[in-house]
């Protein structure tokens, strides 16, 4: 298997800490990233995330192969769109009125969609958005374990979604790929595997129904 | 090592034992009752959690409080939790003053969110300014509970130049907590504020809040701060057996997060989870009075904590259900977790 890339996590908040500490798990190289000053996550990276670098925004982007965006996507409209130019990019982030407020940039389409034509020059995958935070450490498992579960990648870049399926698989989920980030619109909230934590079968299932429904 | 244990509600609308729910009027009655048989039962504190919901018709839980101060002697009373983000910390000290002087010195808060965002809308904030607002907001409530004249300025109130606020409390400032679900910065921000750390865990294994407990202490010494105590909230049902307590506790648990898992982003709960989160690795303190007693023990030895608050009731359980568990929690939990931490 290919030697994992190095990982930048953008945002230390409820999902973050947890996507970085699963990555470490999994043999990444982790960096992790405010929109602020690395001294001030210093001691969350050394009792939450042991094994991760607090680092400035820029540089952890600047030396990472997959960048993930952990921030609340009210957030991410202040994001320079330079600062991840032609870099692979998770978006982890949801947009959800009801638990965050309406944002009138989100309100028409999937929220990956979104976040990838504001950000051009970058390739976006949408993965890890939609097994909560609580969970998501709990129930990963390693390739094989009987009781692992599904996790859903969607992207327009096959390469890109690849390697992002690969992390998936890494941290402890059955990587599932969905054809395009229109596609991943099955993986928002509201959607029939959002919030849900599925075998992989159950998860199959419940996205082509979903399809099948919209046709 | 001196362990405290407190019962908390959110006013969770009770049904009469044919299941019809009872009127939002008399559920706060009962809770009023359920707060004065806890001091009865044995139970160290009281807490009420602000919501505004039709099954959680509870937006003045001050009020119950001061209800319960009149009626008791001993239990401390407080919020569980404040929604600070959406009120003004003057207002919120000065009800939390008054409630500690009609209570002798009784009063606490609990400031965080919970998982509850129907105050925002009701009250014309926006959720997508929660941060901000909350941040201001916890630094002005710091300042309040000095005492003293408070002089400050931000952008989510107007500001107050050397400002008396009353009722002056007699003996410095009650007990203050802030509430933190899963952000290790909200860990940190309490630790910097000088609050109490109050661990919501209402999913998962309580043992991964660990990490944040010792991030806590040690966050307090960076800042130059004595040790300050921990808490852990988790929702829970007592009855005389695992069955029974199951058996009460699972259909209404279902129901509730079934019709508020779409907007608090839970999983819709199933069987198999229930069965997880009752286990001894989950989040809920569902069983007979030894199996919940065992439990609580694990986790306040694992996190460091030194008082545990069972949040129980669930929209839909009878009254009588309700002060059987209390009953049951204050003569049998309580004393049985003392006796496995001594």
């Amino acid at each position: 298997m290919r030697e994992p890339g190095r990982l930048a996590v953008l945002g230390a908040g409820h999902v973050g800490p947890v996507i970085a500490r699963l990555a470490v798990r999994a043999g990444y190289p982790v960096a992790i990233a405010t929109s602020g000053d690395p001294e001030d996550i210093a001691l969350i990276t050394e009792l939450v995330i042991p094994g991760a670098q607090p680092r400035w925004a820029a540089d952890a982007v600047a030396d990472a192969d997959i960048v993930v965006l952990a921030i609340p996507l009210h957030r991410f409209l202040d994001v320079d769109p330079g600062l991840l130019h032609g870099k692979l990019v998770v978006d982890a982030m949801n947009y959800w009125p009801a638990s965050d407020g309406v944002l009138k940039a989100f309100e028409d389409g999937g929220s990956s969609e979104i976040v990838a034509r504001r950000l051009a020059g970058s390739t976006v995958v949408k993965a890890l958005n939609h097994i909560g935070y609580h969970e998501l450490e709990d129930r990963a498992r390693p390739a094989g374990a009987p009781d692992r579960r599904a996790a859903g990648v969607a992207g327009d870049d096959p390469a890109a979604a690849v390697t992002i399926a690969s992390l998936v698989d890494r941290i402890g989920y059955d990587p599932v790929r969905l054809g395009s980030l229109r596609a991943g619109r099955v993986l928002q909230p509201g959607g029939p595997v959002f919030g849900a934590v599925l075998p992989l079968p159950e998860f199959e299932r419940a996205v082509r129904e979903d399809a099948r429904s919209l046709t | 090592m001196t362990y405290t244990f407190g019962l908390d509600t959110f006013g969770d609308r009770n049904s009469d034992a044919g299941g019809k729910p009872l009127s939002h009027a008399q559920t706060i009655r009962n809770v009023a009752e359920e707060g004065v048989f806890a001091e009865q039962a044995g139970v160290d504190f009281f807490g009420i959690g602000e919501h505004h919901t039709g099954y959680f018709p509870m937006p003045a839980g001050d009020v119950v409080l001061a209800a319960i101060a009149a009626r008791t002697e001993r239990i401390r009373l407080g919020s569980a939790v404040t929604v600070l983000s959406s009120d003004d910390p003057v207002r919120v000290f000065q009800r939390y003053s008054t409630l500690n002087a009609i209570s002798g010195g009784r009063a606490e808060v609990i400031l965080g969110r919970g998982s509850s965002i129907e105050s925002f809308p009701l009250f014309g904030y926006d959720l997508a300014d929660y941060e901000e607002l909350f941040e201001e907001k916890a630094t002005l409530f710091a300042e309040l509970l000095k005492g003293g004249p408070v002089t400050w300025e931000g952008k989510t109130r107007a500001p107050l130049l050397n400002q008396d606020v009353v009722p002056h409390t007699e003996s410095g400032p009650f007990p203050a907590w802030i509430g933190v679900g899963g952000n290790p910065q909200s860990v940190i921000r309490a630790a910097r504020l000088g609050f109490s750390l109050a661990l919501a865990i209402i999913g998962g294994p309580p043992a991964r809040f660990a990490a944040y407990s010792q991030l806590f202490q040690r966050a307090l010494e960076k800042f130059g701060r004595p040790p300050l105590p921990v808490l852990v909230h988790s929702p829970g049902h007592v009855a005389a057996t695992d069955e029974q307590a199951k058996a009460e506790f699972w259909p209404r648990w279902q129901d509730i997060i079934t019709l508020i898992a779409p907007e608090r982003g839970f999983a819709i709960p199933t069987e198999e989870s229930f069965d997880r989160e009752t286990g001894p690795h989950g989040a809920l303190y569902v069983g007979s009075p030894e199996t919940v007693a065992q439990k609580i023990a694990t986790s306040l030895r694992a996190l460091g904590a030194t008082r545990f608050d069972l949040k129980y009731g669930m929209p839909g359980l009878t009254h009588d259900q309700l002060m059987t568990n209390i009953k049951l929690y204050g003569h049998q939990v309580i004393p049985r977790v003392r006796e496995l931490l001594s």
